[in-house]
């Protein structure tokens, strides 16, 4: 009796398990272990099946200047868009959470580029950029004199270019997270400090920043996976260009497998791009989850 | 053996089902890009609908797929998913892609009477180069277009420059442009003399500079390409210059897309963008505009461009006879001066030329026939196999060169190297 029981549980915490796995194993482990498999064997082109070719996409790889630059732009990216969407968050998530006027228009306003696709901001920031009768070029040459610049169309300001678009889209939504956090702070801590003499910066960076933590530790997360992923909008930007300049690994993974469709040199980047994936979401984890104050 | 069972049952009632729709009509998918700004998808898709309420035993889904980019991916991702469309618009260039892939059929099985095999002589031969290979007709040209010239009268005007002339020559388009171009106070450009895109796909406007150098960039197999030949490096080096050395063209990268708006805007004077802007320009410059032919070095020259019918592996031959009907229903002059009335794409056979509508046309806007009278001098647009990934490295090369990162010399070099490596295996 006992025993059927417990066969009974362990059958109904399966079946509640099954639908989020067929998902999950469908999804994500299914075509990860397939791509794993695919890098080892050739690029299949009309009447040529593909055949095993051991190691020689992984030493195509390294040998790949555009890779390396790739995957360069791509650490140069993570750097420019983290830290400057986090911080920007949290700096606004301050701001709006305060006593101000319009408080409800300025929250709208910071997670309106969330909500907006970005394909169609990428459309409107690419008018922006526009040399000679561009948003910033008006701008910039009406108030300072500045000459023309071709931000989108030279090496050097490409990619910064794209980072900024980047920012712009992500840092509102990044504020929600820390709006909800700010909200579900008890107010008591805050008046505790400032009856034993606090000011404005210690109660942050003693009170409100510590206890944001999980908060910084989830949408850092989030930052991280986001600067691997979000691709879309340097389609419209720069199309990855000029030579390569503001192209990333996932823009040139893409590039290689449905343009140029090279699956199998394609299946390899790819797991180039979870290996490395990996390696920082276990750092985050259990470098950074360590400072975490959890309640 | 139930789940084999149940197969062979789904299979058969499959079966049934499509020989059973088949004798009721015959159904057709057809994929379709668009590249320029106006209302390309509403036009085909009218056509299309025409055609269907003319032939009630046909029927045509014609689907919009976004740019030559997203086209020929899908329909490859289609292909290998046993899903291909029955018809599909793809550019011109990427035959031997789609050859390689082992993806299409050529029209030739399909045009058996003598008066369809005289219609294929109706083609515009330089539209045909991209089109055929190995004595077979793969591509039907349709949506095809060259890079022209366009030019703001009323800039010329106010430069001193004769309105009425073009520059007809690499030289004339240095010294238009250097009169066309304006500084305020400070120095900086107000309006640039020249403008040639050079995003996405450089390698399209740049040709035409090698055309008219006397050179072309690939062999007619498809298999070797000439990207180092020193007169595509004096090519490259005299589009450099036009910004680095003449300063008469804005530096880096030019955006495709905003060159009308541009052109619009008084941004620039001249600008070089395909044929299938015409109607878009046409429409929305608030100022005269005059069209001409690209300028000429040795001679003349452009790259055809734009995007043929294609016939896709795994339909029936009813589907097929089909879907060549229909191409060549939509081909035909009344269908095909609508189209190029529409946009600006230049209409493929000479006898749509001899329309009364086109005739009208063309009496008040003698614009539309640059184009066509540039083709005599066109050469086919650049094609390998593996064109994608060919035409990248050229791009690539491009990039590194009008960005100054790379010398003309240095970098088609490069780029050549690369396509060797993949082209050796096609010789």
């Amino acid at each position: 009796m006992r025993a059927w029981k417990l066969k009974r549980d362990w059958v109904t915490g399966w079946l509640l398990l099954l639908p989020a796995m067929v998902f999950l194993f469908a999804f994500t482990h299914i075509p990860a272990v397939n791509s794993l498999i695919n890098s080892f064997y050739s690029t299949p082109r009309g009447k040529r099946a593909a055949k095993f070719i051991g190691l020689d996409n992984y030493e195509r790889m390294i040998g790949d200047p555009v890779f390396w630059k790739v995957l360069g732009n791509n650490l140069w990216f993570a750097m420019g868009t983290i830290p400057a969407s986090v911080g920007l968050a949290l700096v606004m998530a301050l701001w709006v959470n305060g006593r101000l006027p319009g408080r409800g228009f300025a929250r709208m306003a910071f997670f309106t580029p969330t909500v907006l696709p970005l394909i169609a901001v990428a459309n409107i920031w690419l008018f922006f950029y526009t040399p000679g009768f561009g948003l910033f070029d008006q701008l910039f040459g009406g108030l300072f004199g500045w000459s023309s610049t071709n931000w989108l169309g030279s090496p050097d300001t490409a990619l910064n270019a794209v980072i900024v678009v980047t920012i712009w889209k992500e840092a509102g939504f990044f504020m929600i997270f820390y709006l909800a956090a700010l909200q579900a702070m008890p107010v008591s801590l805050v008046e505790a400090a400032r009856v034993e003499g606090a000011n404005g910066w210690t109660i942050f960076w003693r009170i409100t920043f510590p206890l944001l933590m999980p908060t910084t530790l989830f949408v850092s997360i989030n930052a991280v996976i986001n600067s691997f992923r979000l691709v879309d909008h340097i389609f419209i930007l720069t199309d990855g260009g000029p030579d390569n300049a503001s192209a990333v690994l996932l823009f040139y993974i893409y590039e290689i497998a449905f343009k140029f469709w090279e699956t199998g040199y394609a299946a390899t980047l790819t797991v180039a791009l979870l290996v490395l994936l990996c390696l920082l979401a276990i750092g985050q984890f259990f470098l950074f989850d360590r400072k975490v104050h959890y309640k | 053996m139930l789940k084999s069972t149940l197969l062979k049952a789904v299979a058969t009632t499959a079966l049934t089902f499509s020989t059973w729709a088949s004798a009721q009509a015959v159904d057709l998918q057809f994929y379709f890009p668009v590249a320029v700004g106006g209302g390309a998808a509403e036009v085909i898709q009218g056509m299309t609908d025409e055609y269907m309420a003319n032939h009630p035993d046909v029927k045509i889904d014609a689907v919009y797929s976004g740019s030559y980019q997203d086209t020929v991916a899908k329909v490859i991702t289609a292909s290998r998913g046993g899903n291909a469309p029955q018809l599909s618009v793809v550019l011109s260039a990427d035959m031997y892609t789609l050859i390689d892939e082992d993806l299409v059929v050529p029209f030739d099985d399909y045009l058996t009477t003598d008066e369809e095999k005289a219609w294929l002589a109706g083609f515009y031969p330089s539209f045909m180069e991209n089109s055929q290979t190995g004595g077979k007709t793969y591509g039907i040209p349709f949506q095809r277009s060259t890079p022209v010239l366009y030019w703001n009268k009323e800039a010329f005007k106010a430069a001193g420059l004769d309105p009425e002339v073009a520059p007809a020559s690499w030289d004339e388009l240095v010294e238009f442009g250097k009169k066309l171009t304006k500084k305020d106070a400070n120095g900086n450009v107000t309006q640039w003399g020249v403008r040639i895109p050079s995003s996405g796909f450089p390698y399209w406007t740049f040709q035409g500079f090698a055309i008219s150098n006397g050179v072309t960039l690939a062999n007619a197999e498809g298999n070797k390409t000439s990207f180092d030949d020193p007169k595509v490096v004096e090519a490259l080096q005299y589009f450099v210059d036009l910004s680095a050395k003449h300063g008469v063209m804005a530096p880096g990268i030019i955006e495709w897309g905003a060159t009308p708006k541009a052109f619009f805007e008084g941004e620039s004077a001249i600008i070089l963008t395909t044929t299938g802007n015409l109607t878009n320009i046409k429409t929305n410059a608030p100022f005269d505009f005059g069209v001409a032919m690209l300028p000429e070095k040795e001679q003349r020259g452009a790259p055809t461009g734009g995007g043929n019918f294609y016939l896709f592996k795994g339909a029936s031959d009813e589907q097929l006879d089909a879907a060549v009907d229909f191409v060549q229903w939509i081909t035909a002059p009344a269908q095909s001066a609508k189209w190029t009335m529409a946009t600006g794409y230049v209409a493929p056979r000479a006898e749509t030329w001899e329309t009364e509508a086109m005739k009208t046309y063309a009496a008040e806007f003698p614009q539309v026939l640059v184009a066509r009278d540039q083709l005599e001098f066109a050469k086919a647009e650049l094609s390998t196999y593996q064109n994608q990934r060919v035409t990248g490295f050229f791009n690539d090369a491009l990039a590194a060169a009008i960005t100054g990162q790379k010398t003309p010399e240095e970098a088609l070099k490069e780029a050549q190297t690369q396509a060797d490596a993949v082209l050796a295996e096609y010789r």
